[in-house]
């Protein structure tokens, strides 16, 4: 049910949100009323879930098919070590129902695929990208196009993190950049190379501030612009991007004109 | 001449992207590169020329999120 800020309790909680002149008392109402699917209860999906429940977002999906393992919680902030072995979207939805109890949780405890991800993705406003691998990437841009859904990508590995808004069909996607995902096994993934933990933090914040800019219409978002994040040197780049003509998927002649899923990287395989 | 690559002014020999990303040790495939603000196909890498004063970014994928 989405939430509305009449009550005592609920003006409190959202006052510091409320006071800001981009939220207020209708920013704030937006909020509630706001269907938000995060693909990946993990590194980026775990800050993102916590922001955006915290902030009041009506309705937040969770799709992920994996169980909390011990090696995830060096980043993972939303499980912890009782949840070991508990099915991530299960966790992460006690989590946020103990910060905000007025979210609608939806949970998936399976995988986004080509057969499922439109229906699912059509149910939500905004789409948030918390996954590990480069087919699962493609196939949310992906979905996000045909569905006309915007979507908050989100890449980490080792120190470096990226955060990229799409607006399908009027920004610059993923596929405008780099056409198709790298060959597998060619690019290493965090379970390979390893990633500091406190980047997923911010990258996943960032990712949700963008989606409470997207939902309140205010700001100026991360399309047409990469942000790339070195933490080891702590740099910020933003590197602006164009909306591709030759882009297989939104360009003037596309070649993608269905979902389809891309083989599974080598180390996604071997890891299964 | 010079170059600015990822917003880092470099002296590089005259040649093509291609031979700057040999040069560089990046392989063509793991990257996505963009000339003075517009992406360049992969298969024009090798027939564009790097000028002097140009801005090139490489753009690697960025995988990781669980």
């Amino acid at each position: 049910m989405p939430f509305i800020p009449d009550s005592e309790e609920q003006v409190t909680r959202y006052s510091r949100h409320i006071l800001l002149p981009e939220v207020g008392g209708k920013g704030q109402q937006k909020i509630g009323q706001a269907k938000v699917l995060l693909v990946g209860a993990g590194g980026l999906g775990s800050p993102a879930a916590f922001y955006l429940a915290a902030a009041g977002v009506g309705t937040v999906g969770l799709i992920d098919s994996d169980a909390v393992d011990l090696s995830n919680l060096q980043r993972q902030i939303i499980h912890q070590t009782p949840d070991i072995g508990r099915p991530k979207v299960a966790s992460a939805k006690a989590k946020i129902l103990a910060l905000n109890p007025s979210v609608a949780v939806e949970t998936y405890d399976m995988r986004l695929t080509a057969e499922n991800a439109l229906d699912l993705i059509s149910r939500y406003d905004i789409v948030v990208d918390g996954v590990d691998t480069f087919p699962a990437k493609f196939l949310i841009n992906d979905a996000c196009f045909f569905a006309r859904k915007p979507l908050v990508h989100g890449g980490i590995l080792r120190f470096d993190g990226r955060v990229f808004t799409i607006l399908p069909g009027q920004s610059a996607c993923l596929r405008c950049i780099f056409k198709q995902p790298p060959p597998p096994g060619a690019v290493a993934s965090c379970q390979e190379a390893g990633v500091i933990g406190a980047l997923a933090g911010v990258i996943g914040t960032i990712q949700a501030t963008e989606v409470l800019k997207l939902i309140l219409g205010k700001g100026s978002l991360l399309t047409n612009r990469l942000l790339d994040y070195d933490a080891r040197e702590t740099r910020f780049r933003v590197i602006k991007v164009a909306k591709n003509p030759r882009c297989p998927l939104c360009g003037e002649r596309p070649e993608i004109t269905r979902l389809v899923e891309h083989e599974p990287e080598v180390c996604a395989v071997r890891t299964a | 001449m010079q170059v600015t690559i990822n917003g880092k002014t470099e002296e590089v020999s005259g040649s093509t992207v291609l031979d700057l990303l040999k040069a560089k040790d990046v392989s063509p495939q793991m990257v996505a590169v963009e000339l003075n603000s517009k992406m360049l196909d992969r298969d024009k890498l090798g027939s564009t020329v790097v000028k002097d004063g140009d801005a090139i970014e490489l753009l690697f994928y960025m995988g990781g999120g669980a």
